[in-house]
């Protein structure tokens, strides 16, 4: 039988950080088909993942290589079919930004909070100090539609952080935006997580993202999808893209992919 | 501007009609007749119309909260969806004209049966497009709701029904230009007041003037009640009509 524990404590000794920690043991999962007749979709089978408290790791891997899958298990929303999960409380930040039209940039901001039942008029000071510290002041009581791409993704982001989760699962965060607004969010995302330091595991098929982010980059196999090769990011930040270390590895990860 | 056009050209083609033709004024009274019906039956037709008002205000009040609880029942419950929804779009074949008499007999002259029969006709248009926008609302919001520990109720409150009242809005829009007919139909089946009542008794009395004149009241509160209900979505959800921001 599958288990799953929400609790921390579990996780492998480490130097407390407050922070939780992720750790995937052998996990299997297979959908069963959409259609009648088609075969079921192994999203995954032998994957294991461990991300230590504060860690940051990035999963890469060829598309539906069961990474969306990798998240939803380490969030709760799925169990595995066999293997275990042990993962402290994550709160999952999507590609799309899924903030509520009819919301305020900071009452949007503050979801997590009013369903946490804090009281209206204290979330939307905590939200909005967080806004402001993203770069959002001015624009606490604007709608979503009123924002630009990056905007949006950053009053997400404030709206994930503020769930008090401390491990925060990021699936493709910024494959939505052009090109050179994804590298100004993956710069800004580098500093609020500095900031801020939670235990991330990140999605993505952007290399370069993962490299400029993570800690730990995890090369993901084609689908059923399980961890093919991970490599150490031991360079310190602020990085920068051009840095040959960091284009070095860059080119490690994508023969890795190739493999 | 053209509709306006138009109008006075059928008006002015109705008038000349009526007035050239030499056909009887209780058969076809012009328009002049029926705006001099509306002056100097005024007090008849506004005590008359404030009987009719109300049943179609209640009737619709009562359509919305049975319209919104069932929509909810049959949105949480896949148990409720397969046994009421068959029954829902069975009720909308009721033939109204056969069972107004039988409400009567069953109720009496006064609102009750009105306010049944304006509810049974409105209910369904309510419950289609509300349903409609509760079960479109994007499962990934459930799930980010989830990963905030929120409750299903807490999920319906703070994401599914605020993204369902445009359907809501819509389905009113929708109920409130058949609501009049709903009633005038009610009243004819048996009333003592009421727009409805004062036709049926006009045209016997040689009033053709007067049925039309109350015939052209209860449009007129038909096309200002729905222009309410549009001012309403236009203030209320204004967020509905912007395109959506997000990518899919």
């Amino acid at each position: 039988m599958p288990t799953r524990t929400r609790t921390p404590e579990e996780a492998p000794p480490e130097v407390d950080t407050g922070l939780g920690a992720v750790c995937l043991r052998d996990v299997s999962k297979t959908f069963a088909a959409r259609r009648r007749g088609a075969a079921p979709v192994s999203a995954v089978r032998g994957l294991s993942l461990t991300a230590r408290p504060g860690e940051i790791v990035a999963v890469v891997g060829p598309s539906g290589c069961g990474k969306t899958t990798l998240l939803e298990l380490v969030c709760g929303l799925t169990g595995p079919d066999s293997g275990t999960v042990e993962a402290a409380p994550a709160a999952l930040m999507a590609q799309r930004d899924l903030l509520l039209p009819w919301r305020s940039a900071v009452d949007n901001a503050a979801l997590a909070l009013r369903v946490a039942r804090v009281e209206r008029g204290a979330a939307r000071e905590r939200a909005g100090a967080l806004l402001r510290d993203f770069g959002l002041a001015g624009f606490e009581r604007a709608r979503p539609a009123e924002l630009s791409g990056g905007m949006r993704q950053r009053v997400a982001f404030a709206r994930t952080l503020l769930s008090g989760r401390t491990v925060l699962c990021l699936d493709e965060p910024f494959a939505a935006l052009d090109a050179l607004t994804r590298q100004e969010m993956q710069d800004w995302l580098a500093g609020a997580l500095l900031a801020q330091p939670r235990t991330v595991v990140l999605v993505t098929h952007d290399v370069e993202e993962a490299i400029v982010l993570a800690d730990r980059v995890l090369v993901m196999s084609p689908r059923p999808g399980r961890v093919v090769a991970s490599l150490d990011v031991g360079v310190a930040r602020p990085r920068s893209r051009t840095d040959p270390a960091l284009v070095a590895l860059r080119e490690r990860a994508l023969q890795e992919l190739r493999a | 501007m053209t509709a306006l056009v138009l109008l006075l050209a059928l008006l002015g083609g109705w008038e000349a009609y009526a007035r050239l033709s030499g056909i009887d004024e209780f058969v076809l009274p012009a328009p002049t007749a029926i705006a001099q019906a509306l002056y100097d039956d005024r007090s008849l037709l506004w005590s008359n119309f404030t009987v009719t008002a109300g049943e179609i205000g209640l009737g619709m009040l009562v359509a919305i909260v049975l319209g919104l609880a069932c929509a909810a029942a049959i949105h949480f419950s896949d148990g409720l969806r397969r046994a009421l929804y068959p029954l829902l779009v069975g009720s909308q074949t009721i033939p109204i004209v056969l069972i107004a008499p039988l409400l009567v007999a069953w109720w009496g002259f006064g609102l009750t049966p009105k306010l049944a029969i304006v509810a049974l006709v409105c209910f369904f248009p309510i419950v289609v497009p509300t349903l409609d926008a509760l079960d479109r609302v994007d499962e990934d919001l459930s799930k980010l709701m989830r990963t905030f520990g929120a409750s299903r109720w807490q999920t319906f409150r703070m994401v599914e029904a605020p993204a369902a009242m445009p359907g809501v809005l819509t389905g009113a829009k929708l109920s409130v230009a058949i609501a009049a007919i709903a009633a005038t139909l009610a009243e004819l089946a048996g009333s003592d007041a009421g727009l409805g009542n004062l036709m049926l008794k006009a045209i016997p009395q040689f009033e053709t003037a007067r049925a039309f004149a109350a015939v052209l009241i209860l449009s007129a509160f038909s096309v200002a009640l729905f222009a309410l209900l549009a001012l309403a979505e236009r203030r209320l959800l204004p967020w509905a009509r912007q395109p959506r921001g997000t990518v899919p």
